[in-house]
């Protein structure tokens, strides 16, 4: 019992994280273009090209 | 970095969204982001490629149609996406989804107790676990549940009853059930069955509300493309501006040229051209000169007019459009879409169901005890997760294939009713055609001629010149001096010492004064250019395609008789002349009244009641505001195909939502009797649960290549 006393709080605070970092993307609009998500690795980012601030 | 970015700046900026066509790569994004960016004027631009838009933040002074040519200069084709923009963080999906996120989080960690407890786990273990589970449980459904508790809430409020009361109620008395259950250290807790449970309705729910489209006025982007005022010339000579509502019959406007005109009315002086194509979707301008009717909403092109007002404000011809469109919007609204059609069956049964087990396991001689949970296990068993799914899962799934091949269809129910059209209404002008002047051959062959040529054509703005301009592309413009721009008349100047005319037949020299445009140089011979307006490239096989699968199709124009005869013999399909908005509504309903399902499509103010009138409507997506809005589908790009493409996915998808109904019910046929019959443990019913809403998941996915 005494290893069930460890091992699911910690199943549930991994599950809790998984879940308050899933908010935290859909919060910030990281679900809006996957389709474009997956093309933007492709793309050589310009030095020289103004960089767009993140919030 | 797929977050939005947003730039802070002192000058307020005005945010646009276009529709894209012909992006296709990473390199298409980069290239219009570091493209428009780099315009003037414009501060950022961000890309959606899921939905094929652009977001641009950019000066107020900077217009829509500037943005568009910019984006056309980078080689892509945009219009701006008329509507509400649908911010997939925001709003009724985000709810949803992050609903579903916590209904899922829940669903995994109390399986993971269930499961051991399956496995055989017994007296203070299972106990345990249950606690935990609850402990899991009830806030998960206190969050995930609260879309359904508040719609089922309030239609019991007005005394009525949706799919979400059976919902709820079974939700709710499970959980209460499980509690009991768990405190008296009993052997069955349903605690896993209500949060899967919450999760697939969840899945159903938000492919649903990605699917709806919010209501979307019309009428209101129309009437926002007028001018709001108009400079009024007094009697003794002055003009002053004065506000669209005051101007009144009988006043004297002064237009300026590149102005759109406040009211209907008559021209007392100047002649010019007038781009009539807000009105009349009719791409070639029209002459005006003293005497003749111009209309509010148009714009003039070449010179100042002045114009005596016919009719102001709510008078003018296009506030009569606005309002038929306006009372042709209602018919639509009583479409039933299918899954409500479901669920109106679907509430009733369920209650009488768990209910006649309660009493039947009463009578039977069992205690309140065993029959309250072979009710409940039978409100578990017949949730309409499945159910939930098979409508949404194969709409989003074929509007994904329809968004591939150019189409984007903006509400789920659309899909519906497309599938049960038998009967195409087209437009001409830019729907069947593609609405803008093209030159048919003819040009001359003469280097000289065509370098004259050119050099006339490139100093106009005039849709004709520009036709001239394309068709000439690598040809050296030769040098020209004097050139004027005659309204009404053409173009001339002189090219070589010679004077070169472009414009109409009388007045370049052709003894044929019918004729399209003409051209001269100095003495040579008048060359008489042919400009049409195209069809689109596959529209004679788009026709075909439809005749073959016996679509009535007719042709609606409001151009003159020959012309569309003309078109409709080359098409070999049926076409009316001289439409008015009014009469293409008259035959959208006369069609309706007799039982035929219309689809109409179109892309001008002149099909807009007719577009909103028809049971389904489509638009190019160049097509006017006024179109794109009105219409439920719209599809980029220079084919017509995707008209009979679209159809014969929404036939593919009523088939497989079909499927999926029969399935779903099918599964609860079987599961519940075994309900009825109390031997379903919380372990059918999860296999039972996911089984079936896994299958018309797959079952839906069929559809991917149902766009052909």
């Amino acid at each position: 019992m005494s290893g069930l006393a460890l091992l699911i709080p910690l199943a549930l605070a991994l599950g809790l994280s998984a879940l308050a970092a899933f908010f935290w993307a859909a919060r910030n609009g990281q679900f809006d273009d996957l389709d474009g998500a997956a093309l933007r690795v492709l793309i050589d980012e310009d030095p020289s090209a103004p960089v767009e601030p993140d919030r | 970095m797929t977050a939005p970015a947003r730039r802070s700046c002192a000058t307020p900026l005005e945010s646009t969204t276009f529709v894209v066509d012909g992006l296709r790569c990473a390199g298409c994004i980069s290239k219009l982001e570091h493209g428009l960016a780099a315009v003037p004027g414009i501060a950022a631009a961000r890309v959606n490629f899921t939905t094929r838009r652009v977001r641009v933040d950019h000066l107020d002074e900077m217009g829509e149609a500037d943005i568009v040519a910019s984006i056309a200069s980078l080689g892509f084709s945009a219009h701006v996406f008329a509507g509400e923009e649908q911010d997939a963080s925001k709003g009724e999906s985000r709810t949803l989804v992050l609903a579903m996120a916590v209904a899922g989080f829940a669903a995994m960690n109390v399986m993971l107790l269930s499961v051991s407890i399956w496995s055989g786990a017994d007296g203070a273990t299972r106990t345990l676990f249950h606690w935990l589970s609850a402990l899991i449980a009830l806030p998960a459904v206190a969050y995930s549940g609260r879309p359904f508790f508040g719609s089922a809430w309030a239609a019991l409020c007005k005394g009525r009853t949706n799919m979400d009361v059976p919902i709820s109620v079974g939700v709710l008395l499970t959980l209460v059930m499980s509690l009991y259950e768990t405190a008296i250290g009993g052997p069955h807790a349903y605690f896993d069955s209500v949060v899967m449970l919450l999760f697939f309705l969840l899945c159903g729910r938000f492919l649903d509300s990605v699917m709806r489209t919010r209501a979307e006025d019309g009428v209101s982007a129309l009437l926002g493309r007028m001018p709001i005022d108009a400079t009024v010339l007094t009697s003794n000579g002055t003009a002053t501006r004065r506000p669209i509502d005051e101007i009144a019959p009988g006043m004297r406007l002064l237009v300026t040229v590149g102005e759109r005109i406040a009211a209907d009315g008559i021209v007392l002086e100047g002649t010019s051209e007038i781009d009539r194509s807000l009105v009349t979707g009719e791409s070639l301008p029209e002459c005006a000169s003293p005497g003749s009717a111009v209309l509010a909403g148009t714009i003039n092109l070449l010179a100042p007019l002045t114009i005596k007002v016919t009719k102001a404000g709510g008078d003018t011809a296009i506030a009569d459009i606005a309002r038929l469109m306006e009372s042709a919007g209602r018919a639509k609204s009583h479409y039933v879409r299918i899954a409500d059609r479901a669920s109106r069956l679907y509430a009733p049964a369920v209650h009488s169901l768990a209910a006649l087990t309660f009493a039947g396991w009463l009578v039977a001689g069992a205690g309140a005890h065993q029959a309250a949970i072979a009710a409940i296990a039978v409100l578990i068993i017949t949730c309409p997760c499945a159910l939930g799914l098979a409508v949404p899962i194969a709409q989003v799934v074929v509007a994904g294939a329809l968004m591939r091949r150019g189409v984007l269809v903006k509400d789920g129910s659309a899909l519906e009713r497309l599938a049960q059209t038998d009967t195409v209404l087209l437009d001409k002008t830019g729907t069947i055609t593609l609405g803008r002047p093209a030159v048919a051959g003819a040009l001359p062959d003469a280097p000289g001629e065509r370098a004259a040529l050119l050099a006339l054509a490139r100093a106009s703005r005039h849709p004709i010149a520009r036709a001239i301009e394309q068709a000439l592309a690598g040809v050296e413009a030769a040098g020209a001096t004097d050139l004027r721009e005659m309204p009404g008349l053409g173009l001339a100047a002189v090219v070589g010492g010679v004077e070169a005319r472009l414009g109409r037949p009388d007045w370049v020299g052709a003894r044929d004064p019918n004729g399209g445009t003409c051209f001269r140089l100095g003495n040579n011979p008048v060359r008489q250019l042919t400009i049409r307006d195209e069809p689109r490239p596959d529209a004679a096989q788009a026709i075909r395609r439809l005749n073959r699968e016996h679509f009535a199709c007719e042709m609606l124009s409001g151009d003159a008789a020959p012309v569309v005869s003309a078109l409709a013999d080359e098409l070999r399909i049926a076409g009316s002349a001289r439409m008015t908005p009014d009469s293409k509504l008259a035959i959208v309903r006369e069609l309706e009244a007799s039982g035929r399902q219309v689809l109409m499509v179109g892309d001008g103010l002149n099909d807009g009641p007719a577009l909103k009138a028809a049971a389904v409507s489509m638009a190019p997506a160049a097509a006017t505001d006024v179109g794109r809005l009105a219409a439920d589908l719209l599809f980029l790009g220079d084919g017509l195909m995707a008209v009979p493409i679209a159809i014969a996915a929404a036939r593919r998808t009523m088939h497989v939502i079909r499927q999926n109904f029969a399935l779903a019910v099918g599964y609860n046929l079987l599961a519940v009797p075994l309900a009825i019959a109390g031997w379903v443990t919380p372990l059918v019913a999860a296999l039972a649960m996911s089984g079936s809403s896994l299958l018309v998941v797959a079952n839906a996915l069929r559809l991917r290549s149902a766009a052909r």
